[in-house]
Parts: C-alpha cells; structure tokens; sequence
C-alpha cells in the first residue's frame, strides 16, 4: 500500500483535497447548495451553522472544520446580516494557507450573482487542486474518529470490539485515536478511569460521563433511541457497555473537547456534552452532530459501527460503515463496508475484522473510498452548544 | 465477540454467554416463536420470536436484582424473571434514565415494518 496524502501549511496532511463551501446562517444555505451542484462529484462539500445569534463553540468548529488537513480551499457564503464573525473566520482560513473568499449575498445582488460567483471560484480551485503534488503518509500522522449509530444488541459484540482492535493496531503504529459519546459511556466510568495515563486523567474523565448523567438527567431522555430497543437494547447501561468496547484496550492519553486537536498519537476521549447549565438542547442532535466534532479534532477517518443500519456519511471525512448485524448486512450491503456480523456467525474472528477494518482505513490514504463517499453522503449539521476550555489534568504530558 | 463470548453446554448454541458472571445470553441467531430450546439445561418453549441480539435469562432473577451481562450491571428486574425468559424493557429498567421506546404507540397505532 502507498499512502499519499496533500501537505498543508501546518505541517498536517489530507487524505482528501476537498473544497468546503460554508453557509454563515441558514439564509446562505441555499445558496451555498446551489454553488455545490455542478460539482457534485468533485469533492465540493457543504457545512455550516444554521443559527444567526452568535456562538462561540460554532465559531470554532467552524473555524476547525475550514483549516482541517482533508480541506484545501474554502469558500463562505454569507447573506450579510447574520451575526457570525466572518471576517474572523476569513482570516483563520487565509493564515492557515489556504486560498479562501467571502460571497456576501446582499452585497453581490441576490441569489442568481451569487451561484455565479461561488461557481467560479470552486471551479478555479478544483482546476488548480488537480494538479496538486500528493507527498507520503505516514499511519502516525492519521486521526482516526468513532461513532456508533443505530446500535442494536450486536453492536458491542461484533462491531464495536472490532472497531477497538482497529483502533488498538492504529494507535499501536503512532496514530491518534478518538473515541466519544460521554452519554453512552454511563456505567463503564470507573473501569475507563482504570486506563487513563494519569490518575488526575482517570477523574477528569469520570468527572465527564458525571457531566453527562446530569444533563440527560435534565433533559428527560438517555441518549437512546427507539431502534435501540427494536434491537434488543433495554437500557442505557447496556448500550454503554457496548459502545465503550469501540475504544479497545490502548491507555487512555487525553481528553479533548470539540475542536481540539490530539497532540500526539494515542488514544483520546471526546467530551461532547456542553459544559454549565443545560441550555440548547440535547448535546448531539443526532449521530451526524457527533460526527462533525470528531473531525473538527482533526479525524481524517470516521469508523461508524451500526447494527440496525445507518447510511450516513459525512462532508470533509469520509465515514467507514462496519455493519454489526448479519441480517442488516445482508439487506444494506451496497452501504457498508465492512461486514462485522460474520463474528457472530463464527466466519471471522474479531482479530481479523479488526485488521480488515484498520486495512480499509490505510486504503483510504490510497485510492479507495468508502460507499458512502460513493453514493454522495455528506452529511452536516451543526447547532448551538457552550464548552469551558480543557483542564490541565486533561492532557498529561507524554 | 469479547474474549470469554461463547456458546454453554446445556443450552442451545445460538444462546451466547458473554461473561460467566452473567444472567443473561444473547440470541446469536433469530429463535422462531413455538420452538422448544435448552436454557441452562432447562427445555423452555419460545412463546415470541427472539431476534438477534436480544437476551433471554440464563437463570431466575428476582425481582430488584441487577441484570449483568458484559460482566456488568446494565439495570434492574422489575418483576420475577424466570430462566429462559426473554430479558428487555417488559422486566428490565434503567438504573440510570428510563428507556424511551415505540412499543405502546405501534400497538396503538399499527406498524407497518
């Protein structure tokens, strides 16, 4: 296998060379679409931030995703009025090296000069981006993300250990590793403060699923879905236990929250639950808000484990679908990459799907896409939210 | 399937004992409604179909006792069950935040699924 990837300004490499069209407030979104649609194909991806009051956390993602390796030019679509700090995020982009213009709607002329004008710069930068040089990458200078979405009672015996296998050979060979979801790691807190580098490190991250029992607790709902308990799921604890198993048996370095980039290889934590008061709403709206933190921290990879049968996939990263379920398998093969539930069958073991999981990852570096790149998924979204910067315990020093 | 997962002697081989401190199996493969299975050496006949991933009891619990699989606590009986019972949110519950499901509306409303 020869891994390639694009060198930015930062020292990070891409595994893709996409151009984010970014929507400043659902008002520009339309037009952000529009610009993307003749260059469907083209890895030309929509993101943005519906709101129009200001949100620092949004600032940042937004500001992460834009100047993320996987990113070569960005374009921001403003309508004019909203409260987002463009000229700010315009800037972060141009420093980071990247070629970057602003279209503000109202300044432009309406919706027609806009497309117009959006579709001309996209195009001259994917004309450039074609002749650009890839260099080597190395397995140590990947992120790699986990999600599990539409888990059912299969999930954390199939997919999720093997996705922690995975995760043990990538961090093994110097990668950095992230797993999330504080919400579903209720009950396992005690015995994942057990694996954390440091002892202050263990309490931060109990101190995090502490975070996250309370704000459920608030707000009524465990982050459980009906399909869950179609699936033969009954409770949260159970569903936990099961998704806890996507982080494999590597020690716990760090705990990062949305947005901050691992230091260095190992394996990290995300905090996704909002710090202070509950405001806002639930933490993660669905699996698709989670998925654009991991790679606001940098992921140029998403393993996404899913048992009832999920088709997302995401903009910027691409997302390997490892289905859990034999049967769901069988019925949504053409959307999953990997078919986890063969353990379950006694055709594979979890050693050999873990390898085959972390052998799709390195392909990604090398050609391949993923079937959700293929069917053109690219999911977005993100929504208001409230985050205290990490504490020092968080990142222990190697 | 973690490292102890297996199928016992005394019950049918699509049962899965994750860890030996457990209640519970997993159903491995889909069990059909009317069919008679050994559970922990018992002949138990299945009154519903049991879909994969579901867990029936791989002895009794008291109501009250905690529900382990994984080796781990995942809730609470909220009434007897007896061995070879399926095990879910009719006699389980949360010892965390109650479990939000669709049951009672597709018994209300129908479901076409």
């Amino acid at each position: 296998m020869t891994m390639r990837g694009y060198l930015r300004a930062d020292g990070r490499k891409g595994i893709r060379n996409t151009i984010v069209v970014g929507y400043l407030v659902e008002c520009a979104h339309h037009v952000a679409s529009e610009i993307a649609i003749p260059f469907r194909d083209k890895d030309v991806h929509v993101i943005g931030f519906p709101g129009c009051y200001p949100n620092s956390y949004a600032e940042t993602m937004m500001e992460r995703l834009c100047t993320h390796p996987n990113v070569g030019a960005v374009l921001l679509v403003s309508l004019g009025c909203e409260s987002f700090n463009k000229y700010k995020l315009e800037h972060l982009v141009r420093e980071s090296g990247r070629p970057v213009q602003t279209i503000v709607i109202q300044a432009t002329g309406g919706t027609r000069k806009s497309i117009d004008e959006g579709r001309t710069f996209v195009g001259d930068q994917r004309t450039r981006f074609d002749a650009m040089e890839t260099v080597p990458i190395a397995v140590g200078e990947l992120v790699v993300g986990t999600v599990c979405g539409g888990s059912d009672g299969t999930s954390g015996i199939t997919g999720n250990p093997a996705a922690g296998r995975a995760f043990d050979m990538l961090t093994a060979d110097g990668a950095a590793c992230i797993f999330e979801e504080t919400g579903e790691l209720i009950g396992c807190e005690h015995i994942m403060a057990d694996r954390a580098v440091t002892p202050a490190l263990g309490r931060e991250l109990e101190a995090s699923v502490a975070k996250a029992a309370r704000y459920y607790a608030t707000l009524g709902y465990g982050s459980f879905a009906a399909g869950n308990a179609d699936g033969g799921l009954t409770t949260i604890e159970e569903k936990s236990m099961g998704a806890y198993a996507k982080s494999g048996s590597s020690p716990i370095s760090g705990l990062i929250k949305p947005g901050d980039v691992p230091p260095r290889g190992g394996l990290y934590l995300l905090d996704v639950v909002p710090d202070g008061e509950v405001r806002f709403g639930f933490p993660n709206i669905n699996d698709n808000a989670e998925i654009a933190e991991l790679i606001a921290c940098g992921s140029h990879v998403i393993l996404f484990v899913t048992g009832r049968g999920s088709v997302v996939g995401s903009a910027i990263s691409p997302v390997v679908k490892i289905c859990a379920n034999p049967e769901t398998y069988r019925r949504m093969a053409d959307d999953m990459d990997v078919d986890a539930g063969r353990i379950l069958e006694g055709k594979a073991t979890l050693d050999a799907v873990g390898r085959e999981i972390r052998d799709v990852v390195l392909g990604l570096a090398d050609g391949q896409r993923t079937k959700s790149e293929e069917l053109g998924h690219q999911e977005f979204i993100l929504t208001y939210k409230s985050f205290e910067p990490i504490g020092p315990a968080c990142l222990p020093a190697a | 399937m973690t490292p102890t997962a297996r199928p016992t002697a005394g019950s049918d081989p699509r049962l899965l004992l994750l860890d030996e401190r457990d209640n519970v199996f997993v159903v491995r493969e889909r069990i059909r409604s009317g069919e008679t299975i050994a559970v922990s050496g018992m002949p138990i006949t299945v009154q519903a179909a049991l879909p994969l991933g579901h867990k029936i009891a791989r002895r009794d619990i008291g109501p009250g006792e905690k529900v382990v699989k994984y080796g781990a606590p995942i809730g609470s009986a909220t009434t007897a069950i007896r061995t070879g019972d399926h095990a879910h949110l009719h006699n389980i519950k949360s010892d965390y935040t109650p479990t939000y499901h669709l049951d009672d509306v597709k018994a209300e409303y129908g479901s076409s699924e």
